[in-house]
């Protein structure tokens, strides 16, 4: 059984991926100054030349990208590529300005789903595994990202997307599926209905699971291992790099390899963007040296995280990340779906007779986020009778649901109800301990 | 011919109707009736006071949501059917009860309902054409 999937590049000598880089980088730089006026125009106001770029050593000298970035850029401001070119958009749930909206051409489709193959091929997968992608299909690159891995391997892959949970557990047992890849948080879901329905791990054969797209704690880990009777994996990524498959990990658990060769992964001081030396704790930046049509340079992920180089028991020498330890900034992964809280107090704005003042309560019951948004009462939304006021709540939940792309259940709650600490009522109350 | 009802948005939890209650009778308000409608997340407690301009004021200004309300107050004979009668005259008239709710008579023999309808003219039209006593809110605190 093969244990790498591209052990040359997994396993290669630091210097030589260094060289790699180096190389990649410098004419990533041309492509970027060539094709993306956007990203021309930040280099010139720091004084930056692709001439000044000759190896990743000057990788500090470029300009950031931030999600700020992107808004300003939508929809085909950072395109490095003729649209003629490109094959593919995927993106992420929210609206407009929060929403990002990335393009692929089959060169980048390609490397995205041979990075998928190596997760899949680190979590024991070959060609003789059925691989069962419960992950959302569609915008979302989670589906199309491990589909694509799981037919590079050559795995027998059965695109399920999410949800039907009975189902999912009827074709895993029927067709013998060895890999399962979706959130955490399904996860566990699939591994307690299973349960209920009465069966246990004996009952089916799956022996790994690749999940990803939402922060997990080390005792989730235990449990969906537990429940499912499986070695589970982590794996990251985000749609602005690609997908997921941007790192994953290996048979050590013990953080998530970064496929160094297409991502150069930086860490910096969220305050002042200085580079921060290894093993320091800060925020994660990545630069696409091989994407073609959306090649983000710099690109502040806003997680934070550890880099290692420490040697990996399996053999790759791929830089290591930590699991995310949290956000720079308010953005909230629920149910693998990025939630910022601004986007909720637009909805409340946008209704002429709401209140502004609202609370997120997000918690973890049995190891499903739950989302709640409370909304303080006021004279103009009430009325006498119940339905009236439950009508008011089905359309806040309407709206939020159309805004986030996720469902929340809406509470009105007394006004002046929810906590003012100085003044500034508390937005966001996050139970789960992730960290 | 109606009555004021005033309706106050309440969260489902412990203490809220004490805290609304022990706020109206301290503000020395007077409650003649009351009712509580309640789903799993909230309730809306429904009152009808002496004074409901004052009644408003005191619960704006603790923070509750309270919205006044017009609803008919029908009297009748407290006996068998009399209470199906009114819901007949109703029926006959197309007129939808949103909710209703009884309150106890300080006149021996008299039964009333306030009645929350989608036409509260049409049903006290209704109703006085067949008889039923309408009361405003100077009926219903007579002795002050
Ligand atoms: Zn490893």
């Amino acid at each position: 059984m093969p244990k790498y999937w591209n052990e040359k590049i997994e396993c290669m000598s630091r210097q030589e991926m260094i060289s790699l880089q180096n190389e990649r980088l410098v004419a990533q730089v041309k492509h970027v100054w060539d094709n993306v006026p956007y990203y021309r125009k930040k280099m010139e106001e720091k004084g930056v030349t692709p001439d000044d770029i000759k190896s990743i050593d000057d990788l500090h000298k470029l300009p950031f990208l931030s999600k700020a970035d992107l808004r300003d850029a939508y929809p085909y401001g950072l395109l490095a590529k003729p649209l003629a070119d490109c094959v593919r958009i995927q993106s992420t749930s929210g609206t407009t300005g929060k929403r990002v909206v990335a393009f692929y051409t089959q060169h980048d489709i390609d490397l995205w789903e041979d990075c998928c193959a190596r997760a899949i091929v680190a979590a024991g997968g070959t060609n003789e595994d059925v691989c069962q992608v419960c992950y959302g299909y569609g915008l979302f690159t989670g589906g199309p990202g491990l589909n694509g891995g799981s037919h590079k391997v050559g795995c027998l892959t059965l695109p399920m997307s999410s949800g039907n949970t009975e189902r999912q557990i009827q074709f895993m047992r029927d067709l013998g599926s060895t890999i399962l890849c979706c959130t955490p948080s399904y996860a566990a879901y699939i591994g307690e209905t299973l349960h209920k329905m009465g069966y246990g791990p004996d009952d089916i054969k799956l022996k790994a699971g690749i999940f990803g797209a939402e922060p997990w704690t080390e005792e989730m880990r235990r449990e969906i291992e537990r429940l499912l009777g499986i070695k589970a994996y982590d794996i990251y990524g985000l749609t602005e790099t690609s997908g997921p498959g941007v790192s994953f990990e290996c048979e050590e658990q013990t953080g998530m390899h970064i496929n160094e060769d297409h991502f150069i992964a930086e860490i910096i001081d969220p305050d002042t963007g200085e580079v921060l030396p290894e093993g320091s704790k800060g925020e994660l930046v990545f630069t696409s040296i091989t994407k073609e049509a959306f090649p983000l340079l710099r690109y502040r992920t806003r997680d934070i995280c550890v880099l290692t180089r420490e040697k990996c028991s399996c053999g790759r020498t791929l830089v290591k990340m930590s699991k995310p330890m949290g956000r720079t900034d308010d953005m909230l992964i629920i149910r693998g779906v990025n939630v910022f809280p601004s986007q909720i107090e637009s909805v409340l704005l946008k209704m002429s007779n709401a209140s502004p003042n609202y609370q997120i309560v997000v918690d973890r019951v049995n190891n499903t986020d739950t989302f709640e948004i409370r909304v303080e009462m006021t004279d103009e939304m009430f009325s006498d009778t119940i339905k009236s006021v439950e009508a008011v709540e089905d359309k806040i939940s309407a709206d939020m649901l159309s805004m986030l792309g996720i469902k929340a259940k809406i509470r009105l709650v007394e006004p002046n109800s929810i906590p003012r600490s100085e003044g500034k009522a508390v937005r966001v109350i996050d139970k789960r301990k992730l960290v | 011919m109606s009555v004021k009802q005033i309706s106050i948005f309440m969260e489902n939890r412990p203490g809220r109707i004490s805290a609304v209650t022990k706020l109206l009778g301290e503000g020395g308000i007077d409650i003649r009736a009351m009712a509580l409608a309640d789903t799993t997340d909230f309730g809306i407690l429904r009152i009808i006071v002496d004074d409901e301009e004052k009644c408003v004021k005191l619960l704006s200004e603790a923070g509750y949501s309270a919205r006044a309300t017009a609803v008919v107050a029908v009297g009748f004979d407290d006996k068998p059917g009399a209470l199906a009668a009114v819901m007949q005259v109703l029926y006959e008239n197309n007129i939808s009860v949103e909710y209703m709710y009884s309150f106890i008579s300080k006149e021996a023999g008299k039964a009333y309902i306030m009645l929350r309808v989608d036409d509260n003219d049409a049903a006290a039209a209704a109703l006085e054409e067949k008889g039923f006593t309408l009361l405003n809110s100077g009926d219903l605190f007579g002795n002050k």
